[in-house]
C-alpha cells in the first residue's frame, strides 16, 4: 500500500518535471534560436531541416551588422536617452513621494490623485499632440525631445509613496528632533531604507525606456538619432531577408543589455514586479 | 574715541537687529504657509511635465479630432464631428476595430490563462525551478522590435524553426505572416510568448501568499487536488486575476513594435489594430483629425473596458 502511494507520488513528480521542462523548452527555444542563428553561416541559415549547432561560429556577423548600420550611434542614443529619462524620473518620483508622505500640507490627497490619474491616459492619445509640441519647440532629433516628454512619473510616485508609508515614524521623528532637516532626512534616513524599492524602480524604468519604440520613432526622423530598437528594425529592413546572419547578430546586440540587467537584478525584478503588482 | 565706540556699537546692534526682524518675518511666513513652499518645490517639476505632456495633450487631441488638418498647412479646418462620422462608416475602421477585439481577447486570454498554468507548474518545489522561472520571465524584459525581428526568421516557412517543429508534427508550416488569417494568430502567439512571463510572475507571487492552513484544512475535509484548486486557489487568486486582466488589456491596446516589425499591419490590413491605425493616419497619411478621433475612440473604449472589468470584478471577486 505505502509503496504504491510512494510510486504514484514519484510518477506525479516526474510528470510535473516533464511539464516544467516542456514550458522551459518552448519559452527558451526562441532565445537559443537567435543566439545560435547569430553565429551561423548563410548556408546554415538557409537550409532545411535547420542546423541546430553552428559548425563554425561566424563572429564576423557582428562586425557586418555593425558596419551595415550605425550601431554605435544607436547605442549612444539609447544610453543617453534611457539614463537621462530614468535619472529625471527617479528624482521626480522620490521628491514627489517624499512631499506627499512627510510634509504636512492640506489637499495633498488631491495632488496625489492628479499624479496617479495620469496612469489612465494611454500614450496613444498623447502621441500626436506631443509630437506637435516638440516640433514647435524644435526638439525633433534632439535628446531633450527624446527625454523630456516621457520623463514625468506616475507609477513611480505610487511605488515610493507606498513604501514611505511603511517607514517607521518614530525613527523619522527622532531624526527630526536631532535637528535633521529635510535634506538630511532624505539622505540619511529615507534613502538608506529605500534601497530595494529604488532598485525595483530603476529596473522597471530602465527596461521600459530602453525598449521604447513608438516615441523615439515619432520624435526622431534622421538615422543618426534613432535608438537601438528602431535601429534593429531598420537593420532588418536594409539587409532584407537575404542576409539573416548579420540581422540576427544585430538583434543579439540589441537584446544583450537588458538580458544582462535582467540576470544581474533578477531577484529584485521578480520581487518588485510580482510583489509590487500585488500591493497595488 | 567714545563716539566711535558708540558708532561701532550702534552698527553692531543694527546688524543684529535686521536679521532678527527678517527671521521673525520668515518664521511668521513659515507658520502661515506651513510646508507649502517646499511641497510645491518638490512636486512642481513632475506635475508640470504631466500637465504639458499628459493632460494638455488629452485636451488638444480632443480639439484636433474636430479638425481637418494635414499637419503642415498653417490653418486647420473645423469639421465638427465629421471625423467620427467617417470612422463610424468606414469599412477599414470597422476591420481595424474587429482586429483590435480579436488581438485583445487573444493576448489577454492567452497571457492570463497560460500565466496561471505556468505559475502553478513553477510553484512546485523541483530542482532547478529558479532557472525555469528565469527562462519564462526573460522575454518580458526584451525589446519588442528585436523580438519581432528574430520571430520573423523563426516563422519563415522555408527555413524557420517553426517549420521544423511543424514537420516533426507531420504537417507543413504555412507562410504565417503573409496569410490573411494566420498573420493575426502569429502576432498574438508572439505577443503571448513575450508577455506571459509577467502574468506568471504576478500569479506566482499570489500563490505564495495563499495561507498554507487553507490547503491543510481543505485536505482534512477530504478535498482532492482539483477540489483544492477549485475551492481554495481560484477564489484566493480572484483579485489578482482581475488586476491582471485590466493591466493586460491596457498594455495589449498599446502594442505597436511587435506588429510594426512582424507584419507592418498587413497583409493588407489583417493585423492593423487601433493604435497602429492611429499611428498610420497621423504619421503616414498625415490625417491629424482622423488620427485624433481614433485616439479619442481608443481612450473611451479603454476607460469603459477598465470600468466594466472592475465593476464585474467587484461583483464576482471576494476581497476578504
Amino acid at each position: 500500500m505505502t509503496s504504491r502511494i510512494r510510486w504514484r507520488r514519484l510518477v506525479g513528480r516526474v510528470l510535473l518535471g516533464l511539464m516544467v521542462l516542456a514550458v522551459v523548452v518552448v519559452m527558451g527555444l526562441p532565445l537559443y534560436w537567435v543566439a545560435t542563428g547569430a553565429l551561423k553561416t548563410n548556408r546554415e541559415i538557409y537550409t532545411f531541416p535547420p542546423v541546430w549547432i553552428p559548425s563554425d561560429p561566424q563572429w564576423v556577423n557582428f562586425v557586418a551588422a555593425w558596419q551595415a548600420v550605425p550601431f554605435g550611434r544607436f547605442f549612444v542614443n539609447s544610453i543617453v536617452t534611457t539614463l537621462g529619462a530614468v535619472t529625471l524620473e527617479l528624482f521626480f518620483a522620490l521628491l514627489s513621494a517624499y512631499a506627499l508622505v512627510f510634509l504636512r500640507v492640506r489637499g495633498k490627497g488631491l495632488i496625489f490623485a492628479l499624479i496617479i490619474a495620469a496612469l489612465l491616459v494611454p500614450s496613444t492619445v498623447t502621441l500626436l499632440p506631443n509630437y506637435l509640441t516638440i516640433a514647435r519647440l524644435g526638439w525633433i532629433n534632439t535628446y531633450q525631445g527624446l527625454i523630456i516628454p516621457v520623463a514625468a512619473v506616475a507609477f513611480g510616485v505610487f511605488l515610493f509613496r507606498q513604501h514611505f508609508l511603511t517607514l517607521p515614524r518614530d525613527l523619522l521623528d527622532a531624526a527630526r528632533l536631532d535637528g535633521c532637516g529635510h535634506p538630511g532626512l532624505i539622505r540619511h534616513v529615507v534613502l538608506p531604507l529605500s534601497q530595494p524599492v529604488i532598485v525595483t524602480f530603476l529596473v522597471i524604468y530602465l527596461v521600459a525606456h530602453w525598449n521604447d519604440f513608438l516615441w523615439p520613432l515619432v520624435a526622431t526622423n534622421r538615422l543618426e538619432w534613432r535608438t537601438v530598437p528602431i535601429g534593429v528594425a531598420y537593420l532588418y529592413q536594409v539587409e532584407g531577408v537575404q542576409n539573416w546572419g548579420p540581422i540576427l547578430a544585430g538583434t543579439v546586440m540589441a537584446l544583450l543589455p537588458m538580458l544582462v540587467v535582467y540576470v544581474v537584478a533578477q531577484r529584485w525584478i521578480v520581487k518588485g514586479i510580482g510583489g509590487g503588482a500585488l500591493k497595488g | 574715541m567714545e563716539r566711535s565706540i558708540d558708532v561701532v556699537e550702534r552698527e553692531r546692534m543694527a546688524k543684529m537687529a535686521t536679521p532678527t526682524t527678517s527671521n521673525a518675518l520668515l518664521l511668521h511666513l513659515r507658520r502661515r504657509l506651513g510646508d507649502w513652499p517646499l511641497f510645491v518645490l518638490l512636486v512642481a517639476p513632475n506635475l508640470l511635465l504631466l500637465a504639458v505632456f499628459t493632460y494638455w495633450p488629452l485636451v488638444y487631441n480632443a480639439y484636433l479630432s474636430l479638425m481637418q488638418w494635414d499637419l503642415i498647412s498653417p490653418s486647420k479646418l473645423f469639421v465638427g464631428l465629421e471625423n467620427y462620422r467617417f470612422l463610424l462608416e468606414d469599412s477599414e475602421f470597422r476591420e481595424v476595430s474587429r482586429n483590435t477585439v480579436v488581438f485583445t481577447v487573444g493576448t489577454v486570454g492567452g497571457t492570463v490563462v497560460l500565466g496561471l498554468l505556468f505559475a502553478l507548474l513553477l510553484d512546485q518545489p523541483l530542482r532547478g525551478i529558479a532557472l525555469a522561472r528565469g527562462v519564462v520571465f526573460a522575454p518580458y524584459v526584451l525589446s519588442g522590435a528585436a523580438v519581432a525581428v528574430f520571430w520573423v526568421n523563426m516563422l519563415n516557412p522555408r527555413f524557420g524553426v517553426v517549420a521544423e517543429v511543424a514537420s516533426w508534427l507531420g504537417t507543413v508550416s504555412p507562410d504565417w505572416l503573409n496569410h490573411p488569417r494566420l498573420a493575426m494568430v502569429a502576432v498574438i502567439l508572439v505577443y503571448i510568448w513575450k508577455n506571459v512571463g509577467f502574468t506568471t510572475i504576478v500569479y506566482l507571487a499570489g500563490l505564495q501568499r495563499i495561507p498554507k492552513e487553507l490547503y491543510e484544512a481543505a485536505t482534512v475535509d477530504g478535498a482532492g487536488m482539483l477540489e483544492r484548486f477549485r475551492f481554495v486557489t481560484m477564489p484566493q487568486l480572484g483579485p489578482i486575476t482581475l488586476f491582471l486582466v485590466v493591466v493586460s488589456t491596457i498594455s495589449s491596446f498599446q502594442a505597436f513594435d511587435l506588429i510594426k516589425v512582424l507584419t507592418d499591419g498587413g497583409p493588407v490590413n489583417a493585423t492593423t489594430t487601433l493604435l497602429f491605425y492611429i499611428w498610420e493616419q497621423g504619421f503616414v497619411a498625415f490625417n491629424a483629425g482622423r488620427a485624433a478621433a481614433a485616439a479619442v475612440v481608443l481612450f473611451a473604449l479603454l476607460a469603459v473596458i477598465s470600468l466594466l472589468q472592475v465593476r464585474i470584478g467587484e461583483r464576482r471577486v471576494s476581497y476578504d
